[in-house]
């Protein structure tokens, strides 16, 4: 048996070929725009728009550029508060509105849920507007509440944290009654360290979202002095201008890139766990 | 659905109440409090503080049926959708398909590198495209360079390019996002499943539509709900790949209503909510009919 698969190896192999062709092709499409922006960030505007593609050695002049057109470290801080607040308070809400919807579930916390979930289908262009007033009226405007209070609680977070606890053990939640604990401290003792995974690729999504968000923070963080910016806002003024300095615009959205890029790296194969729902 | 044998007591019950309270309050006020009033506010007119009742109150939706601007927003985005949804997920499920083969080597990197273009934020991505496709951009700089065009060609500035940019800007960066989704679903798939079809005789084609589709098939529903939601609310490319240009051929439905808004010129908050509110029946009507759909071939 193993040796008839060792002969098929090969000419499986073979027969993979067009397989690996496609995949390499599709694979260098999808990075090249990447690779591309670093290669950018270090050549000047001219050799950029000249269509050079491989490195250059303008990247401290790019740097200084976009430092002194633009406020980078209040931008890359004001995205790190935003987008870390954010993915705390929500997965802490969310985490918690799954753990008692699955498993304190019963018909009428059920049919809240189905409710819940009709926010769904709500767009935040719809939003937006009675949300500005609503900041506005509450003096919250340029303030980091006003970043995340809309994107704390999602149906999604919820959903996730909801259909991935199916799988929890409950016999251990009664043990823990008998032994006298009590139910919040079920989820922070037990619930908490069982959904790790969960957590983790939470983490990602949200704090990618929160990192990446434009349009909402265009509308409640657009304070003219440019103080509570956010990365992608700040990027958006480079490009507005008549001419564009390309490699400085590449350096900033580098800068843009960066966090969410090592965040992806470092946690990719938790985030392909928790959406499968595999909690070990 | 299984449902779990618990016995739970008064006080687990309002424990559990209490847990999913905060979560539940905020949607109510950060989603369905605001639905209600952009319902209200479409009736109105004027901006922030000075809003009045329209007379008659449907007054915004029938300007806005005659407003040749918005139409053209309205036509855009539904082009972006019918063209870019249908190749996506196609492109997505079958480079799902071919990763989840058990004989396939760097799996992973292939992985990777497909995945790679969700690590770049919407702004990020229009940016880096909006350099690529420039008059003066490496495209071009190719294809003159390769002598398939004479001189450089504006692709931004014409509007069947422009469109057709932001259709492959988005199947770039959105393809590999939902693949993870088929992907995580084949891996939920038994392979003794296939094994079994391969003893059958099916070949590969009648396992994917025997097998792969019908198993994948609540993934695909939710990819669709999620690509048609996020497509109909497309902001970010249009406004920084094209800038909804030229000559606002390329705007679409929230970048509209954010210029009839927040953008320059007299704020028309009333105006604004109509269109948003419209915005909030279509992807409520798409995804219904998705999910009847989705329950008939049961």
């Amino acid at each position: 048996m193993t040796k008839k698969n060792k002969a098929n190896g090969s000419s499986i192999q073979k027969r993979l070929i067009p397989t690996y062709i496609f995949l390499i092709i599709v694979s260098f499409i999808s990075v090249f725009p990447l690779y591309w922006m670093f290669a950018a960030a270090t050549n000047n505007t001219v050799d950029v728009a000249r269509g050079k593609i491989t490195f250059g050695t303008y990247a401290l002049q790019n740097f200084k550029t976009l430092t002194a057109a633009q406020d980078l470290g209040r931008g890359m801080s004001n995205s790190f508060l935003y987008a870390t607040v954010e993915t705390l308070a929500a997965l802490f809400i969310c985490s918690l509105a799954g753990f008692g919807f699955e498993l304190y579930h019963d018909k009428h916390k059920d049919r809240l849920f189905d409710v819940l979930l009709l926010a769904m289908m709500v767009p935040q262009v719809a939003t937006m507007i009675p949300l500005f007033k609503m900041m506005s009226h509450m003096k919250l405007l340029n303030t980091v509440w006003a970043f995340v209070l809309p994107a704390i609680s999602t149906p999604f977070l919820i959903m996730m944290f909801r259909q991935n606890s199916r799988s929890f053990p409950i016999d251990i939640m009664e043990a823990a009654r008998i032994d006298g604990c009590s139910e919040i401290g079920i989820f922070f003792k037990m619930f908490l360290p069982v959904m790790k995974s969960t957590y983790a690729a939470a983490a990602v999504i949200t704090f990618m979202n929160a990192w990446n968000a434009y349009l909402w923070p265009k509308v409640v963080m657009s304070d003219k002095t440019g103080k509570s910016q956010t990365m992608p806002m700040l990027i958006a003024n480079l490009s507005n201008g008549y001419k564009v300095d390309y490699g400085e615009l590449m350096m900033g959205v580098l800068f843009c890139s960066i966090p969410t890029m090592i965040v992806f790296f470092v946690l990719q194969k938790q985030f392909a766990e928790g959406i499968t729902g595999a909690v070990k | 659905m299984k449902a779990k044998k618990m016995n739970v007591t008064g006080k687990q019950q309002r424990a559990g109440w209490i847990f999913l309270t905060p979560a539940t309050v905020l949607i109510a006020i950060m989603s369905f409090y605001p639905m209600i009033e952009a319902f209200f506010m479409s009736l109105k007119t004027g901006s922030s503080a000075h809003m009045k009742w329209q007379v008659p109150f449907w007054k915004n939706y029938y300007h806005m049926f005659r407003d040749k601007l918005f139409l053209r927003s309205l036509g855009n985005t539904y082009l972006y959708l019918l063209i870019e949804v249908p190749i996506m997920l196609v492109l997505a499920i079958l480079l799902a398909q071919l990763l989840n083969n058990k004989d396939l080597k760097f799996k992973g990197f292939f992985r990777t590198c497909v995945f790679l273009p969700c690590a770049t934020s919407l702004v990020s991505y229009s940016l880096i495209f909006k350099s690529l496709f420039a008059t003066t951009g490496l495209v071009n700089s190719i294809l003159v360079g390769m002598g398939i065009f004479k001189e450089n060609f504006n692709f931004l500035g014409t509007p069947s390019t422009a469109r057709a940019i932001i259709i492959i800007a988005l199947i770039w960066r959105w393809t590999g996002y939902n693949m993870v989704f088929y992907l995580a679903g084949l891996q939920n798939i038994e392979y003794s499943v296939y094994e079994a079809a391969k003893i059958d005789g099916a070949n590969g084609w009648k396992t994917f539509w025997k097998i792969t589709v019908p198993l994948l098939r609540p993934t695909i529903i939710m990819t669709f709900i999620m690509s048609i939601n996020g497509t109909l609310q497309l902001f970010d490319e249009s406004v920084n790949l094209t800038a909804g240009g030229p000559a606002n051929s390329t705007i679409t439905m929230s970048h509209y209503i954010y210029n009839a808004s927040f953008g320059q010129g007299v704020a028309n908050f009333g105006y604004a909510s109509a269109m948003s509110f419209l915005v909030f029946i279509m992807v409520a009507i798409l995804a219904a009919i998705n999910m009847k759909v989705g329950d008939k071939r049961d």
